[in-house]
């Protein structure tokens, strides 16, 4: 297709974002102080529990955010261009085309009555100028069936007539329908079959690889995250608390948060143990712990993380942690490591 | 092992796949397809396998929430082994029920939101007409307690909305252990919980089973859940069990082509480990009127003649009680 704009900085960053939803209760502190760097070709996963803010980031970044909710602080920039303050119409020109979205759960949002490869051409007429000849679309809908994996044939067909595993191709089909410099997956594979979801996710990497393209996986499992991602970025009731190189901060998650976490997740190797439980339930976001949002569940809990908020602090190599004590947290030895 | 709790033989549940007004039905989903095991008194039994492979349906037809087309499930009572699909209704039906209870998988679904927590926890009480008022609201608060919704008074008159989803599910842990049941069955009860809340509800299930002597039998998807809940696994493939025995076997030395590519599929926690590829291709698909050969023949990246030319292999001990199902797995092989 038509060639890349060249930008000698990051893909996208994203700089003390704050975002809120208003609620007849009050504010939801749904991002509070977030900020990442993402370069081209790079793959970024955000991990963290349900209400952890991770799904907010990512509609943010399309703009795509709920009603009510507001962006209260910081900027989004796309290749230096902050996202946050164009109009409307403006921001429409990179949706899709500049940044798309597998969103969770869109493998069952298929129209019915249509078929697969007019819905995905309806995508790229929408989005792509100017617009395709009719042999241009259907040359590009074959190639994109082919890159996915699925028989082009499939085009014609409707989307009852895929399993699971091809609906999802099918979307990550159309999510690189208008050759998007970077994709946000929101739990591309949490309804699949674990040999499916190995299936789907090695595609992802390949196409990645092949298209130079930038991902950002959100997901609740991180032993998906472990295995697909370059950065990771653990996220806590609205906060970042830990990012880094994937290899780092698996081997040594320095947050009690992420140290928890990552040793609460059952394995299927190393040596059986007993897993930690993390005590206590998320906070509500409707009035968010004073200082560190995980003081009332954190063991290392100190009168400074009540008062104080920690901000992310680099450890070095671009490990960064926001806690007080990280230094108190232990050295892990992964169970895999072992095996 | 020690004597059964559960002994199921050649159980089966076809369901129909094709109907017409007056037509009879010709197509069948063989959704359990003739599967045998035993559950030992206060073991733990993980059944996994992918979607549409069955296991659900094992354990409604198990607990009676629908009944089987032919096969056999006994159940000790009392010193005898009953037959599960001989309990009538009435009386008989009742006493059943206080032996065998079932967590589900949402926690949401699961709980009618117009009653509390008290109503909820009692209502087997209630049906089982056990002790007075103060009498079960005590039983309650003491269960309350034990699953870790403490203080209990603070709970028993709430109502399920006002729950987090984790709390939910403790719930239903205490629902389905009012009675003091022999047998639960699990179906995926920690699969919607976030992996932190995960690990707490687990082992709560682990440190009551312990307390109470309760078997489980622990449907699950996830093969490292299954691990950390479950003595024996049994995998399961399109209605068929195609191999059975203790975990740390069936993790470490899986016999059966399939387990083989399912416990290679499985995400590992440690980006520093590389995963060797998983051998077959393809998804699961529905077993309507399946041939009379391996379920798994089209999937099998090792299919010979000797699975083409026979019936769906028997489940065989190939040594130290680790059965599997495949022609190509010799005696001895475990």
């Amino acid at each position: 297709m038509e060639h890349r704009t060249s930008f000698g900085g990051p893909l996208l960053e994203v700089d003390h974002l704050v975002m809120n939803y208003s609620t007849k209760k009050g504010d939801v502190s749904a991002v509070a102080d977030v900020s990442f760097t993402l370069h081209s070709g790079e793959s970024l996963g955000l991990v963290g529990e349900s209400g952890c803010g991770k799904t907010s980031v990512a509609v943010s970044l399309l703009r795509l955010q709920a009603d009510n909710a507001r962006f209260d602080q910081g900027e989004i920039r796309l290749k230096g261009e902050n996202l946050l303050a164009l109009s409307e119409e403006d921001m429409r020109k990179h949706r899709w085309k500049d940044i798309s979205m597998v969103f969770q759960g869109a493998m069952n949002a298929w129209n019915p009555v249509y078929k697969v490869g007019e819905q995905i051409r309806e995508a790229m007429d929408l989005h792509i100028i100017p617009t395709l000849t009719d042999d241009e679309s259907a040359a590009r809908l074959m190639y994109l069936f082919e890159l996915v994996g699925l028989n082009p044939a499939m085009l014609d067909r409707y989307p009852h007539e895929f399993s699971g595993g091809m609906r999802q191709r099918a979307i990550i089909a159309m999510a690189l329908s208008c050759d998007p410099q970077l994709i946000i997956a929101d739990e591309p594979t949490t309804a699949l079959d674990v040999i499916v979801q190995d299936q789907i996710l090695k595609e992802l990497k390949r196409i990645q690889a092949e298209l130079g393209m930038s991902i950002i996986y959100i997901s609740h499992d991180i032993a998906v995250i472990a295995e697909v991602t370059d950065t990771i970025g653990v996220m806590y009731a609205g906060k970042m608390v830990e990012y880094g190189p994937t290899t780092e901060v698996f081997a040594s998650p320095r947050h009690p948060y992420a140290y928890l976490l990552l040793n609460s997740t059952p394995s299927i190797t190393g040596p059986r143990r007993k897993l930690a439980p993390l005590e206590g339930e998320p906070p509500n976001l409707l009035a968010p712990p004073s200082g560190c949002r995980f003081h009332p569940r954190c063991p290392y809990m100190t009168e400074q993380c009540r008062t104080e908020e920690p901000f992310l602090s680099d450890l070095g190599g671009g490990h960064k942690v926001a806690c007080w004590n990280w230094q108190q947290v232990p050295i892990t030895i992964r169970s895999g490591s072992a095996a | 092992m020690t004597e059964p709790l559960i002994k199921v033989d050649q159980l089966t549940k076809l369901f129909t796949a094709s109907k017409g007004l007056f037509k009879p039905a010709t197509d069948f989903i063989h959704a359990v397809d003739g599967i045998s095991f035993e559950i030992a008194l206060g073991e733990s039994l993980g059944l996994v396998g992918e979607s549409g492979c069955g296991k659900s349906t094992t354990g409604r037809l198990l607990t009676r929430l629908m009944e089987a087309t032919s096969g056999q499930v006994l159940m000790k009572e009392n010193g005898s082994m009953i037959d599960v699909a001989s309990v009538r209704r009435g009386k008989e039906m009742r006493i059943f029920r206080k032996k065998v209870q079932m967590i589900f998988q949402d926690p949401y679904e699961s709980m009618n939101p117009r009653r509390s927590i008290y109503d909820t926890v009692a209502e087997p009480l209630a049906v089982q007409h056990i002790g007075t008022v103060p009498e079960r609201e005590e039983v309650v608060a003491n269960l309350l307690h034990k699953v870790g919704l403490t203080p209990p008074e603070a709970f028993l008159f709430r109502f399920p909305h006002e729950l987090s989803g984790g709390q939910r599910q403790r719930v239903a842990v205490a629902r389905a252990l009012v009675l003091n049941p022999s047998f639960v069955v699990a179906d995926e009860p920690t699969s919607m919980l976030d992996v932190s809340i995960r690990i707490s509800v687990m082992d709560l299930m682990l440190k009551l089973a312990d307390e109470l002597n309760v078997s489980y039998l622990y449907i699950t998807h996830d093969l490292a859940v299954a691990r950390y809940m479950c003595d024996r696994i049994a995998v399961m493939y399109l209605g068929k069990i195609v191999e059975l025995g203790t975990t740390e076997e069936i993790l470490h030395n899986p016999l059966h082509p399939y387990t083989k590519a399912l416990l290679s599929a499985v995400p590992i926690p440690d980006p520093s480990i590389e995963r060797a590829p998983v051998a077959i291709k393809g998804g699961i698909t529905k077993a309507i009127n399946p041939p009379p050969v391996c379920r798994f023949i089209e999937r099998c990246p090792y299919a010979a003649d000797v699975c083409r030319a026979n019936d769906h292999p028997p489940l065989e001990d190939k040594g130290s009680s680790h059965f599997a199902a495949c022609y190509l797995v010799r005696k001895g092989a475990a």
